[in-house]
């Protein structure tokens, strides 16, 4: 392979990217020597096992795909607001058209939300960590680490161009000579590790790890929907990893199970991706979900309506996500009774997605509402969601899906329900629980602003795309002709996306403003919430809780500040907390699968036998390590609750 | 972890008294359903594909009953000596459990041997994994089983060499057992790849 | 079963459930390559024996149901087995039109 072809070259766009990202390293290595931060850096967040700074990690990953993806999403719009544009050539616009696709379901809604159950989960069970924190590091490592693998492409050996849904025969060889597709196999299965191990991992902690008196019917509904999440992932991840790992064999060692020859059944490709892209998309929906429960009952000031009914229609939803996945391909041809067994089950999600749309109607009612950010995020989630959701169901019925298939009516559906229900889940966590996880509030007023730029943008974006859609324009189409009638509506939705854009730099805005002169969060309860993170302080100490609480009730803090004003800590109760010890290695090992990745993407064999025998290695080391953790003495936690409630 | 991760249970076997053995047991256990889903996913392809042998030797031409049941007989017994390894663990035995170990890892390393000499043979004849969907999605899913067995060989040797040297403890009973339970998981998945790959392509 | 820790002197579970594995093996041998039986019922009769030695492997050689998260086990087991049949099943059905 020549040099030249190793490194993206050709467009402006590309090598002002070259020159931001070798500025920004330079950058971030000149700030980390000058402030001498090097070991704080490995000390505090490289080598950490605490579910809190790892969330936190996961947030400001998913928060900066955000941006990448968003990049992506405003160049496509920029190309395609007047027809025969000449601003992105095909080819590159299918690559950004696949980034965009690619980053924003895995690397941004999957990391967003696996961040905020970091943060959460174990505080609302009312335990001291996940139960294998270790793992968890490495988890987060592999995602970090497949990312980073994933985004280099763009400016190493070339994008891949073949849709986020990679199908064969485009991404077979026959068809995608570059690495890009490559790349898009082995980064997706790296991560995709990563996320298969934080699912087991937050299942065991659930399931046992959960506060004395912490029934399951007891449980505060985000956890509810992470262990039903946790469910999903286990047992559709692994079929994403065996369907990458036949891509890798046909792109790499010449197999034939998708090609065009010698027996391959390219369409065989779509069906296992979607066994795991159909539950995939309830993995990022049932958690906002369970956001919007928390968020809606704490600001409406009332116990969640229809608990039970809410339990019962997430585990529905969860069932019913792996029987219905062909309704992705109904014009493949598969025949009239296949499409109408899928279509029907398809139609079915809706009675428990409407069981649950209608439990938050009532608990709104009669509720003394504060419209907070959060809260607004989440009422504007319910009419927005519906939208998407009804047509969802016109998309289920397999006969009219002929005419809306890969049209802009299937993305306006599908941005929908994926923005209105997990971005805008994310902003509503992430207003939330920020003073949990930094000690400061969000600043209400440009979260406002943020909210209604970007809501109103979604909408003047979206809401033309079914119309669109409706006169014939496809997806994936990278310039149409003039005299189509499709301009008006093409700048509208151009017009739109420049909002949500807006939106996002305030986002960003306020997080740098709200670190300076936010308000301090001294009560570790600025929202009077219900549930047993807000009984921690304001960002918690590193071991969550001096003692364990006791769960009485669904919504465990509310009643302990009604029965006894608060969640106690007598000193004489205290005793020693055992604590799980820093590690190094999930990151060494996640390198060495990013050297192994990258050798497997080049064909490079040297290089993947020795990343991979680096990941041998760290698994021999694990294996002979003995150590059990340490103790914090009842004299240091004294001291560390002092510090932390001094303002309180 | 707390108080909790160290409670410590007297009447349960060994490999169950700390919390923490207890969350890891549990762990693996899930972490089983996920291969569960892992092995069905290469079922489903196998299934789906191995009709299509292009210009390749069909499954009925390739398969030969005597291997293959010498290699699911050598399974089939490494997974029986591997429960004895844990009977004995449970008697407090230290030298039953080492010698039973040994045993399975001699019976796996002859379920190794003989799937290595049949993938050889069958590229000798001219069938790779190149030539044909059939024979793509065969070595895969037969390839991925055998996989699994050469790790759990390796997993093994690391354990027998932590009970050596540590003995029979909380935290090495627990690491035995819970390989015990791959090397059973990876004889279920074999009564599969016997049933579904071999006799059905000897039928077919 | 709780998972007590008094016992047996002598494997009699393992060894039970050893020779019927044998015995289901040879079976599903005799029953594939000489039983003569039409193409769908030997299909039917191996898949069976193969779902029935599993189940062998889970409850006497691995203790699915023992220990105090015995349930979760045993249910996590089956319904992974729910999702391979799903899986397997589905994706056979689906892809029929082009085998």
């Amino acid at each position: 392979m020549k040099w030249s072809e190793f490194f993206v070259t050709g467009e402006p766009l590309i090598y002002a990217a070259d020159v931001a990202i070798v500025l920004t390293m330079i950058g971030i290595v000149f700030v980390l020597t000058y402030f001498k931060k090097w070991k704080w850096l490995w000390d505090e967040w490289l080598t950490t096992v605490d579910h809190k700074k790892i969330g936190v990690m996961y947030i400001i990953c998913a928060v900066l795909m955000l941006f990448r993806g968003g990049v992506d999403a405003l160049l496509m719009r920029a190309q395609l607001t007047a027809p025969n544009m000449k601003f992105l050539d095909a080819q590159h616009y299918n690559e950004i058209f696949t980034t965009h696709g690619t980053i924003m379901i895995l690397f941004m809604a999957m990391p967003f939300i696996i961040g905020l159950m970091n943060i959460v989960v174990p505080l609302q069970i009312g335990a001291r960590d996940v139960a294998f924190p270790y793992l968890n590091a490495l988890s987060f490592w592999l995602f970090f680490f497949g990312a980073l693998l994933f985004n280099i492409s763009f400016v190493i050996g070339g994008s891949p161009d073949a849709g986020w849904t990679a199908y064969f025969p485009l991404a077979g060889n026959e068809f995608s000579h570059g690495v890009g597709n490559n790349y898009y196999a082995v980064a997706l299965q790296i991560s995709g590790i990563g996320t298969l191990m934080t699912g087991i991992n937050f299942l065991v902690t659930i399931l046992k790890m959960r506060a004395p008196g912490m029934t399951l019917m007891r449980m505060p509904m985000f956890t509810w929907t992470i262990l039903i999440t946790c469910v999903l992932i286990i047992f559709a991840f692994p079929v994403l990893t065996v369907a990458l790992a036949l891509m890798t064999f046909d792109r790499v060692f010449g197999t034939q199970f998708f090609t065009m020859a010698n027996g391959g059944m390219s369409m065989l490709w779509a069906n296992l991706f979607w066994i795991w892209g159909h539950p995939e998309v309830y993995i990022v929906i049932l958690p906002s979900f369970g956001i919007f429960s928390e968020v809606v009952s704490t600001f409406a000031q009332k116990r969640l309506f229809g608990y039970k009914a809410m339990v019962g229609s997430i585990v529905g939803i969860a069932f019913l996500s792996f029987i219905v996945w062909v309704h992705h391909f109904f014009t493949m041809g598969a025949g009239p009774a296949v499409n109408s067994a899928f279509s029907i089950t398809t139609m079915a999600i809706a009675i428990p997605t409407g069981v649950k749309v209608f439990n938050w109607l009532f608990t709104i009612r009669k509720g003394k509402i504060r419209f907070t950010t959060a809260m607004l995020w989440s009422l504007a989630f319910i009419p927005n969601f519906v939208i998407g959701g009804v047509t969802g169901v016109m998309l289920a019925m397999a006969a009219a899906d002929y005419q809306y298939h890969n049209s802009y009516f299937l993305i306006a559906h599908f941005h929908y329900v994926l923005i209105a229900g997990t971005v805008f889940a994310c902003f509503a966590g992430l207003h939330y629980w920020y003073p949990k996880m930094f000690g400061h509030i969000l600043n209400e007023r440009l979260g406002k602003w943020t909210f209604w730029l970007f809501m109103i943008g979604f909408n003047v974006c979206f809401f033309p795309m079914y119309f669109l859609g409706l006169m014939g324009m496809t997806r994936r189409m990278y310039t149409y002709s003039d005299g189509l009638g499709w301009t008006p509506l093409n700048v509208v939705a151009t017009v739109g996306a420049v909002l949500m854009g807006i939106g996002f730099i305030v986002l960003c805005y306020n997080i740098y403003y709200s670190a300076r002169y936010g308000e301090r969060d001294m009560t570790g309860d600025p929202w009077n919430g219900r549930t047993l993170e807000w009984a921690t302080a304001s960002p918690p100490v590193h071991y969550n809780f001096p003692v364990t609480p006791v769960v009485e009730d669904i919504d465990a803090y509310w009643v302990m500040k009604k029965k006894y004003g608060g969640f106690h800590v007598k000193e004489e109760d205290l005793k020693p907390i055992h604590m799980p010890s820093n590690s190094g290695r999930p990151f060494w090992m996640s390198v060495a699968f990013f050297v192994a990745g990258f050798g497997l993407v080049f064909k490079w064999f040297a290089l993947a036998i020795a990343g991979a025998l680096f990941i041998v290695l760290g698994l021999i080391l694990r294996s002979f390590e003995d150590d059990d953790g340490y103790y914090i003495p009842v004299d240091e936690i004294k001291r560390m609750e002092r510090a932390a409630r001094k303002g309180a | 972890m707390g108080e909790a991760a160290h409670r410590y249970d007297e009447t349960m076997p060994l490999e169950y008294r700390t919390q923490e053995s207890r969350l890891n047991i549990l762990g693996f256990w899930i972490f089983l359903g996920a291969e569960v889903a892992l092995f069905a996913t290469l079922f489903a392809t196998y299934l789906v594909l191995f009709q299509r042998t292009g210009s390749g030797p069909t499954a009925g031409e390739l398969f030969e009953v005597k291997d293959v049941l010498i290699e699911t007989l050598l399974l089939l017994t490494s997974s029986f000596t591997c429960g004895l390894a844990i009977f004995e663990m449970r008697r407090g035995r230290m030298s039953g459990l080492i010698a039973w170990l040994l045993v399975t890892l001699l019976l796996g390393a002859g379920f190794i041997t003989f799937e290595l000499r049949e993938f050889i043979h069958y590229v000798h004849e001219g069938a790779t994994m190149q030539t044909s969907a059939f024979l793509s999605s065969f070595f895969v899913l037969v390839g991925t089983h055998g996989a699994h067995v050469s790790l759990g060989i390796a997993w093994m040797i690391l354990i027998i060499i932590q009970l050596l040297q540590r003995g029979l403890t909380a935290k090495t009973a627990r690491k035995v057992f819970i390989v015990s339970l791959y090397w059973h998981f990876l004889d279920v998945v074999w009564i599969f790849i016997f049933t579904l790959v071999y006799l059905l392509g000897m039928v077919i | 079963m709780g998972a007590n820790s008094h016992q047996e002197s002598f494997p009699w579970k393992h060894i039970i459930g050893f020779l019927l594995s044998l015995v289901l093996t040879f079976a599903a041998l005799w029953v594939a390559l000489s039983s003569g039986l039409p193409l769908k019922a030997v299909i039917g009769i191996i898949v069976l024996f193969a779902v029935i030695q599993a189940s062998l492997q889970l409850f006497m050689f691995m203790h699915v149901n023992e220990s105090d998260s015995g349930r979760m086990q045993t249910f996590n087991m089956m319904y992974s087995f729910f999702i391979a049949v799903v899986v397997v099943a589905g994706s056979i059905w689906v892809m029929q039109f082009v085998l």
